[in-house]
């Protein structure tokens, strides 16, 4: 028998999708049971006043949590988020109900055994609920009381090798895709430039010194697929500065329909046959493929690295050879100004340990950030406010045509004395021996 | 600066401000008079003794004197 009455969340099962709201009951009725015999350090019941307040919220239209405190562990100015309850006498079990960030192994990879330690430790400190993966990418762990938060902390990196993640006014977990470990369209090692990032900027991570929230994510090709130009502060996304590499007997292949287009995705419905003109040629944004004489042609100076084509024909495109990465800056979600893509900071970097040219772009950004930034403005919106030309300025990097938008935009081109020849002064009887008064 | 002068000025600084208990980092940094970089260095060791706190929202930090303020107490933690 469930604890609460929740006739509005039950609502939410019905339906052939997944429901949270299941997952809840479950968990609550795992715990009163207890068949494992875990001797649970926070309240029995937490899942079941989970259910609860949330009904009541739905009932009233507004939320009972209160967010935020001084809760942490020692030494961390972030990986810990403060909740409390506003109805603690009505719901005790969730009277606190912290959230904790944990810092996801680069790519995303685990051992089934570090999973169930992972689990085994939240059924016993924690609500038992998890959220795998949170939007930025870390491991959430939901509900905990504050004299759990050391316990937990101190199992977490003295027997699993863990971290806690980024929240606050820190550099945030930084989330890479899987890169090179599965896809052969990854132009860099992803998890080693995040894996390295993470180690190098521990103190930035944890220690809050930022105007506000900061994030980096790793792509390894144009594909996005943890969507860093979307998302990110910085967002690096693999390229290639050569050509793509073009197989013509694979290219002969999916035109004959010998192989699937798309690596055989979309195959639960008859599209008909493969159409290289309509379906690559045509879409190719900077119409720079054409076939001639049954051979697909490139004109890679014009590509854009989309990846379209080689996402349609993996066997017969590949990324070429000299690979790196873009970075981009400036993204972010629309909490003010709306939101923003990331604009592109530098065109191409290679990607090689120690990565050093890769943190003198990161730390000139930072510099510049943290003395210009406002409270809670993002560096999207200080670049919009100051202009992408201090950005280049503050960052000591030269304008390139990658950095123009769309041609015209502005016809106002602001020089600098020092950068005219001759200053701006001018002898005027010179002048005036051209042109009269 | 020495990290004594530091800790003198913030202390200072915060307890002066009766309004408000919760300060952005920039607010420090003013106080201090140095860049972020050179600011961070004395707030953390501020932090590390325990003089300072964090509070967090979730989205944004904030720091303030240990122990100041009505969350302290509400949150059992004074």
């Amino acid at each position: 028998m469930a604890k609460h009455e929740t006739p509005l969340l039950d609502q939410l099962e019905s339906g052939p999708w997944p429901s949270f709201v299941s997952d809840l009951k479950q968990e609550a009725e795992a715990r009163a049971k207890n068949e494992k015999g875990i001797d649970y350090q926070i309240p029995v019941d937490v899942c079941d006043d989970l259910l609860g307040v949330l009904e009541l919220s739905f009932k009233h239209g507004r939320t009972h949590w209160k967010h935020g405190g001084i809760v942490g562990v020692f030494g961390y100015g972030g990986g810990v988020i403060g909740r409390y309850c506003d109805q603690p006498q009505m719901f005790p079990g969730v009277a606190h109900f912290h959230t904790m960030r944990v810092n996801q192994p680069a790519g995303k990879f685990y051992t089934t055994e570090y999973l169930k330690q992972l689990c085994d430790l939240w059924d016993l400190r924690g609500s038992g609920l998890t959220n795998m993966h949170g939007s930025t990418g870390d491991i959430i762990l939901l509900g905990t009381t504050t004299p759990q938060l050391e316990e937990i902390f101190f199992e977490l990196t003295h027997n699993m090798n863990q971290d806690l993640g980024g929240s606050g006014s820190n550099l945030r977990t930084p989330s890479d895709c899987v890169g090179q470990a599965r896809c052969e369209w990854s132009c860099y090692d992803t998890q080693a430039l995040c894996h390295d990032l993470t180690v190098e900027y521990q103190d930035e991570l944890h220690r809050p010194a930022f105007p506000y929230k900061f994030k980096f994510k790793f792509d390894g090709c144009p594909n996005c697929c943890v969507a860093s130009i979307a998302r990110a502060d910085i967002s690096f996304i693999g390229t290639w500065r050569d050509d793509i590499k073009i197989d013509q007997e694979a290219v002969a292949a999916y035109v004959g329909g010998e192989v699937p287009p798309n690596g055989g995705a979309h195959s639960g419905r008859d599209w008909g046959p493969f159409d290289i003109q309509k379906e690559v040629i045509g879409l190719c944004p900077t119409e720079c493929m054409w076939l001639e004489g049954g051979k697909l042609m490139i004109d890679d100076r014009e590509c854009t690295r989309c990846m379209h084509c080689i996402s349609v024909m993996p066997r017969a495109l590949r990324i070429g050879d000299d690979r790196g990465c873009s970075i981009l800056v400036g993204a972010k979600a629309p909490i003010l100004d709306g939101a923003q893509m990331g604009s592109l900071l530098v065109p191409f970097i290679k990607v090689e340990e120690p990565y050093d040219e890769i943190k003198e772009v990161i730390e000139s950004i930072w510099d510049y950030w943290m003395e210009e930034g406002k409270n809670r403005e993002r560096l999207g919106e200080l670049m919009k406010r100051q202009g992408f030309q201090r950005l280049l300025e503050m960052t000591n990097i030269k304008a390139a045509p990658q950095h123009v938008q769309e041609p015209r935009h502005n016809p106002y081109i602001f020089w600098k004395e020092e950068e005219v020849e001759g200053g701006f002064g001018r002898d005027v009887d010179e002048f005036r021996k051209h042109h009269q008064r | 600066m020495e990290y004594e002068e530091a800790k003198e000025k913030i202390v200072a600084g915060l307890s002066k401000k009766k309004s408000k208990t919760k300060f952005y980092f920039n607010d420090l940094a003013k106080i201090l008079g140095e860049k972020p970089r050179a600011a961070k260095k004395f707030i953390t060791q501020m932090v590390q003794e325990e003089i300072l706190e964090y509070w967090s929202s979730g989205s944004t930090s904030l720091y303030g004197l240990k122990g100041v303020g009505k969350q302290a107490h509400a949150e059992h933690e004074d």
